[in-house]
């Protein structure tokens, strides 16, 4: 799984078609161990869909998965995200 | 389009109406075959900002999806579609007060050579080392232009090492970035570090560099995987 790992960088294009403003400098606290961190320094696993893990704890905090026309997102891993809109 | 190394091409892409860039952002290109399969993959832009074009240097991966026809089959004229600029975190945003490092293992030079083009663009005076690792001298990308800069740049030293195979003479590095290498060329009082490469590699140039005394959060990660291409 290591070997896959990405970061924050790779899913920001994703990103920016939720959300207003730069999400990679955005900085969301995990839910599981509290620690902040932008987002472009979290783990990212791309695979059917894209997820977002903590790179302290590993904890998920946030799933996205796009079929093109939609996006779902699961955010319960994630306290707060604060941002430049 | 032009090739850098047997395995490696930049296109030069005309955007209208692009927004400018920053040193280290990324463009997602998305292919659409005729069937309607799209696949899409992350290239980071080799220019520094200003004007239209976008230069974008891309590794062939064999089996990859994307890379095999932007370096194979596409041709001047064609059109893509891009999603971007994207990012912001992995951006040339130095402090005028602190050296910094940029550490590349393969194309991950190319967000780099980025921030060395922009730096020059800006006449920007931060004392800038850029250590390369390659495979051997004829997978070096932007060879040339690296060894102009290496003798002109003020300020900015070029540090290679290569892991395979060097040429008659070679007199730096031949070895992996472990901790000795970047004991000798990563002063801890450089202020940030860039660092891109394949996940593998740049995840253990990381903990050496936090074993030296380097603080995690002034490292700047980019990684990319196997799958990608």
């Amino acid at each position: 799984m290591e070997a896959l790992r990405l970061d924050g960088n790779a899913a920001a294009g994703l990103l920016s078609e939720v959300f207003v403003g730069e999400m990679t400098t955005a900085v969301g606290t995990c839910d599981g161990c509290g620690s902040a961190e932008p987002v472009g320094a979290v783990h990212v696993y791309l695979g059917a869909g894209t997820v977002l893990r903590c790179p302290h704890c590993e904890a998920v905090v946030m799933k996205v998965v796009s079929d093109g026309e939609r996006i779902w997102m699961d955010l319960r891993g994630l306290r707060t995200l604060e941002l430049v809109p | 389009m032009w090739p850098e190394t047997d395995r490696v091409k930049t296109l030069a892409l005309d955007v209208a109406d692009w927004p400018g860039h920053r040193a280290g952002q990324h463009v997602d290109v998305r292919l659409t075959a005729d069937d309607g399969y799209q696949a899409q993959r992350s290239y980071s832009i080799a220019s520094a900002a200003g004007g239209p074009r976008v230069e974008l240097t891309v590794e062939r991966i064999d089996d990859g999806e994307v890379s095999p026809y932007l370096t194979e089959e596409a041709h001047t004229g064609d059109r893509f579609e891009l999603r971007g600029p994207v990012g912001g975190y992995f951006v040339w945003d130095p402090d005028p007060h602190g050296g910094v490092l940029l550490v590349g293992g393969g194309s991950g030079v190319v967000p780099l050579m980025a921030m060395i083009r922009q730096r020059a663009a800006n006449h920007d005076a931060v004392p800038t080392r850029l250590l390369y690792s390659a495979r051997s001298w004829e997978d070096v990308i932007y060879r040339d232009e690296l060894e102009r800069s290496r003798n002109h740049g003020e300020g900015l030293e070029i540090v290679f090492t290569l892991t395979r195979e060097q040429p008659p003479g070679w007199t730096g590095y031949s070895r992996r970035v472990d901790r000795e290498l970047l004991s000798e060329v990563a002063p801890t009082e450089l202020a940030l570090t860039f660092l891109c490469g394949p996940t593998p590699f740049v995840e253990a140039v990381a903990e050496s560099l936090v074993g030296l005394g380097h603080a995690p959060s002034r490292i700047k990660i980019e990684r990319f995987g196997p799958t990608g291409g």
